[in-house]
């Protein structure tokens, strides 16, 4: 089992920003990239201005992206940790702000301030399992894990992914996943929750492929993200597996303003998700989850 | 009635992409013209306005027309007669985006009160078109008052009696940056506490409708002493019968909480049923 | 540091004193109905011989019989208006020529201010906002400035006011640290019918207060003069107009999440977020983007939130808290239970602005009292069933337990 921290918390974000540098402050970087990868999800990849050192990103962590005269929304990053150079944000085009992003083009600026929040515990996953449970837009936000994982690949048991989406068309990543399903020492379990075209695969939500899946409670560190309804019953269906809360590991989505804890939009209880999460461990909100509206 | 969707594409771009300049228009329905003014009235701000926008159909400001279809229509009034229920639609099919100004426009306006007129609390415009009229026959009114969304799909609300004119200037700004507008939906106390204002229920004992009313106004009336008149219509989750018992606390017989509540913005949904309530259980 | 003893007319020296150093005067002065804090230009403008009458939803000016100048508790804003202002500029951004834009400088150059009156409640609540806004990996530094270049004249209180709880808050009536100056008013009774002046016991809390002393005048306190003030003190912990059981009550709440408890103060609350913004802790804000009408400017503006509002838990689909009564335990739940996690001290100082200020009247201590004797309830309930005494049953343990 993951030693928490006396404090509760698995792993206090960094001070990224130095004392004297305005948190609120943007940093224009340029569009360096711009791929749709489905309807209404698409991929930028940024890069800083000429001499800007942002500070490295944990996989797990987020940004808050700002398109001039349109507004800022906190995006995670979906790129590889271990190129730090361009960062790679997947969104799902859900408002305004997100909207004018996929107008943007190549050479266009866009405000960047992070990156923010905690991060999956990949390093104090080694030598464990790990399962990754994603739920349609819920992968971006952990491929950074799984590249990780997957570059350290000899430091870890058994990798898994269960992904769920709605169609097959809505599935993130298409490519990558077939290279990943490829691959002899990741399994990949894929469902949607409604087959069209020609799809064989699994059909219905993530939730049976939770309960079917091949793994050892006492070696898994789970990590999920996807909509909140989704988290909660993988959590549930892992629970019953014998899987710790303390081992299972969900990301958090929640209003945030500031992203650095001073604004208090993004409460969960005793949690403030930018500055505590969007990564906690199910034990921490497992009875905020059930009551709702928190 | 189901709103309806305009034939009119509504773009996602912004206009500043487009590089022409988006056109905008200005229509009246059964209103004073009060918002309208408010459009005039952005003096300073008037010449970027039109720096940016094509005013293209603007009776109030001249009486030189271009033909539509109109980038951006912003509409003043409300729907009292079937010629204008039927001239809101060709509207609406003319429009890109259409903004729909003031309480008239929004909730019916005052003349709304027509809407509970008839003896059953129903509607019924006979009684006030006699009172008014020498010759009331020759009217063709429409038995109710009724906002602009209540006929065509509506892209924004925005609220007041008259509209704020920085609201406007909001609303027209973003819409050309293809953004939401930046227009609260929240109680007007949260704007009345930021500007400072004592509160005039707490610390003079007066009725106030602030509590229950949507922000937008700068919290106008409080600030010189006075309790709000919900001007701005019922906010995004109002309690009303909370505030009707509150009233009543403070002295204000049912009779007074009814006026209270039936006037610019009688018919906007919070208010209508808290007045139908009160009137159902007075007598 | 030895306490010293003031006559009234050390008060002008004091407005002198700060002024000559730089500072613009807050402090507390008559306006529309109520004391407000203010700017002020001499201690004729503090409200001489006025107190208030303060009650759930209810504030009223009431005349003293005496000239006190801080014979009052708190009115309807809390010193945050001066350090964590209610509408704030972050920054403005020009577009340029090449696709991209530039953010434009804005100074964090906030005049110095000297408030005046600050009750020892109040003086809490300052270290608890310090802690959100500068405690933290990050810093706001807006905030920062301001608190840098504030200088805090704490008054103690000797006349509780009906809303007060402070006593049950440990954070009053007297302040402890967290000041510059801290003064005690001692009103002496009326003698052939002549008001007399008040005089000051005068406690210093830093450096810069210790050097203003020489210009203020007085002497040393004589023993029975300090001992009057705490005895006066003391009094008025014991007369306070409403109390709080602390005890286990973030812990009551915490479990009380589920409790139909909250359904009361729901079923009467406006959603008006008056409770929030009078709160001298509420620090919850949001920020919005806007453009100028060319496109070619934007700005942010940061502007007081309130956990009231739909807004403040919007996520794309809707809000998180829907029903009034989640956000109203919402606010409860963080400001006595909750802000510990966070911040590490109790987001309440209990200077019952949110009970006066609260025009449906909801009395926050009244509402939480019932929520934590409701969880109290359950709790012996739930040991009831676990371990049943073989006199009584489950069944009698738990109606004995919802009596």
């Amino acid at each position: 089992m993951l030693q928490p921290p006396a404090d509760g918390r698995f792993a206090p974000p960094p001070a990224v920003a130095a004392p004297d540098l305005d948190p609120m402050r943007t940093v224009p970087f340029r569009v360096a990239g711009l791929h749709v990868d489905n309807e209404d999800t698409f991929t930028l990849e940024l890069t800083p201005p000429h001499g800007y050192q942002f500070a490295p990103f944990k996989p797990g962590q987020f940004n808050m992206l700002y398109v001039f005269g349109v507004g800022e929304v906190p995006i995670s990053i979906s790129g590889d940790p271990d190129r730090p150079g361009v960062l790679v944000h997947t969104t799902r085009e859900v408002g305004a702000v997100t909207r004018a992003m996929r107008g943007l083009r190549i050479g266009d600026a866009i405000g960047v301030r992070g990156p923010f929040g905690s991060s999956w515990p990949v390093e104090a996953a080694e030598g464990r399992d790990v399962v990754l449970i994603a739920g349609g837009i819920g992968l971006p936000p952990l491929r950074p894990a799984l590249y990780h994982v997957l570059a350290r690949r000899e430091r870890y048991g058994r990798v898994m992914l269960l992904y769920g989406a709605r169609t097959p068309e809505d599935m993130m990543f298409p490519d990558e996943l077939a290279k990943w399903r490829a691959m002899f020492d990741l399994e990949v379990h894929v469902t949607v929750d409604r087959a069209t075209g020609n799809w064989r695969g699994n059909v219905g939500v993530v939730t049976p492929i939770v309960k079917r899946a091949p793994i050892d409670p006492r070696r898994t560190v789970a990590m999920i993200c996807g909509p909140e309804i989704m988290i909660r019953f993988a959590c549930q269906e892992l629970a019953r597996r014998g899987v710790s809360p303390q081992d299972t590991y969900v990301s958090l989505e929640r209003n945030m303003k500031c992203a650095v804890g001073l604004c208090g939009h993004c409460q969960v209880g005793g949690h403030l998700v930018c500055r505590d999460g969007p990564v906690l461990s199910y034990d921490q909100v497992e009875r905020l989850l059930d009551v709702g509206e928190v | 009635m189901a709103p309806l969707v305009s034939a009119v594409s509504r773009t996602a771009d912004p206009f500043v992409r487009t590089g022409k300049r988006p056109t905008l228009a200005v229509w009246k329905f059964a209103s004073c013209d009060g918002c309208q003014l408010t459009l005039l009235d952005c003096e300073d701000e008037l010449l970027a306005v039109a720096g940016q926008l094509d005013v293209a159909y603007f009776l109030e400001a001249s009486s030189a027309t271009a033909a539509g279809p109109y980038d951006v229509s912003l509409v003043e009034g409300s729907i009292t007669t079937t010629h204008d229920a039927k001239r809101i639609r060709e509207i609406r099919e003319m429009s890109g985006k259409l903004v729909t100004i003031g309480a008239c426009a929004t909730a019916g306006g005052i003349q709304a009160l027509r809407n509970f007129a008839g003896p059953d609390g129903g509607p019924d415009v006979t009684a006030y078109a006699a009172a008014v009229y020498a010759h009331p026959e020759i009217l063709d009114a429409l038995p109710t008052s009724t906002p602009i969304s209540e006929h065509v799909f509506v892209d924004f609300e925005l609220r007041g009696c008259p509209i704020d004119k920085r609201q406007l200037l909001e609303v027209v700004s973003a819409t050309l940056a293809g953004r939401k507008p930046q227009i609260p939906s929240y109680s007007l106390c949260l704007e009345c506490k930021r500007s400072g204002a004592v509160c005039v229920m707490v610390a003079h004992g007066q009725p106030c409708l602030g509590p229950a009313t949507q922000a937008g106004c700068g919290a106008l009336c409080p600030n010189f002493s006075r309790g709000c008149y919900g001007c701005f219509g019922p906010h995004e989750g109002p309690n009303m019968p909370a505030l009707g018992d509150r009233f009543a606390e403070l002295g204000v017989d049912a009779d007074g909480w009814l006026r209270a509540l039936r006037t610019y913005n009688a018919y906007a949904g919070p208010f209508r049923k808290e007045a139908d309530h009160v009137e159902r259980t007075r007598s | 540091m030895a306490v010293r003893r003031l006559e009234a007319a050390a008060l002008d020296a004091l407005f002198g004193a700060l002024r000559r150093r730089g500072y613009t005067l807050v402090g507390p002065t008559l306006h529309d109905g109520a004391i407000v804090y203010d700017e002020l230009t001499g201690t004729a403008e503090l409200p001489i011989g006025w107190t208030e009458v303060q009650d759930a939803g209810h504030y009223r000016l009431a005349r003293r019989d005496d000239d006190a100048r801080f014979g009052y508790t708190v009115g309807p804003y809390a010193w945050k208006r001066h350090l964590h202002p209610p509408a704030l500029r972050l920054w403005r951004a020009e577009r340029d020529a090449e696709g991209g834009f530039e953010l434009l400088d804005e100074p964090h150059d906030p005049p110095k201010v000297a408030f005046i009156g600050v009750r020892p409640c109040d003086v809490a609540a300052i270290a608890i906002q310090d802690r959100v806004f500068t405690g933290g990996a990050h810093v706001d530094p807006d905030y920062q400035a301001r608190r840098e270049r504030a200088f805090i004249v704490a008054v103690n209180c000797t006349e509780p006011g009906g809303t007060c709880f402070c006593a049950s808050m440990g954070t009053g009536p007297e302040a402890r640290d967290g000041y510059d100056l801290a003064l005690t008013e001692i009103i002496a009774p009326a003698r052939n019918g002549q008001r007399a002046e008040p005089s000051y016991l005068l406690e210093v809390g830093s450096e810069r207060g210790e050097q203003l002393l020489a210009e203020l005048g007085g002497r040393p306190a004589r023993g029975d003069e300090v001992a009057d003030g705490e005895r006066r003190l003391a009094e008025a912990a014991g007369r306070m107009g409403r109390a709080l059981d602390t005890r286990g009550l973030a812990d009551a709440l915490r479990r009380s999440l589920d409790n139909s408890r909250w359904d009361e103060p729901a079923a009467r609350c406006l959603a008006c977020g008056n409770c929030t913004l009078a709160c001298p802790t509420c620090f919850c804000n949001t920020v919005e983007d806007t453009t100028d009408l060319t496109g070619a400017f934007a700005e942010r503006t940061r502007r007081w939130d309130s956990c009231f509002t739909q807004d403040l838990s919007y996520i794309h689909g809707g809000p998180v808290r829907v029903s009034l009564k989640s956000r109203y335990r919402q606010w409860a739940t963080h400001k006595l239970g909750t802000w510990q996690e966070q911040f590490g001290t109790s987001g309440c100082v209990g200077c019952g602005r949110c009970i006066t200020w609260c025009p449906a009247a909801i009395d926050l201590t009244e509402e939480v009292a019932a929520i934590a004797a409701s969880a109290q309830a359950r709790a012996s309930r739930r040991q009831a069933r676990v371990a049943p005494s073989p006199e009584r049953g489950t069944e009698a343990g738990d109606a004995a337990a919802t009596r």
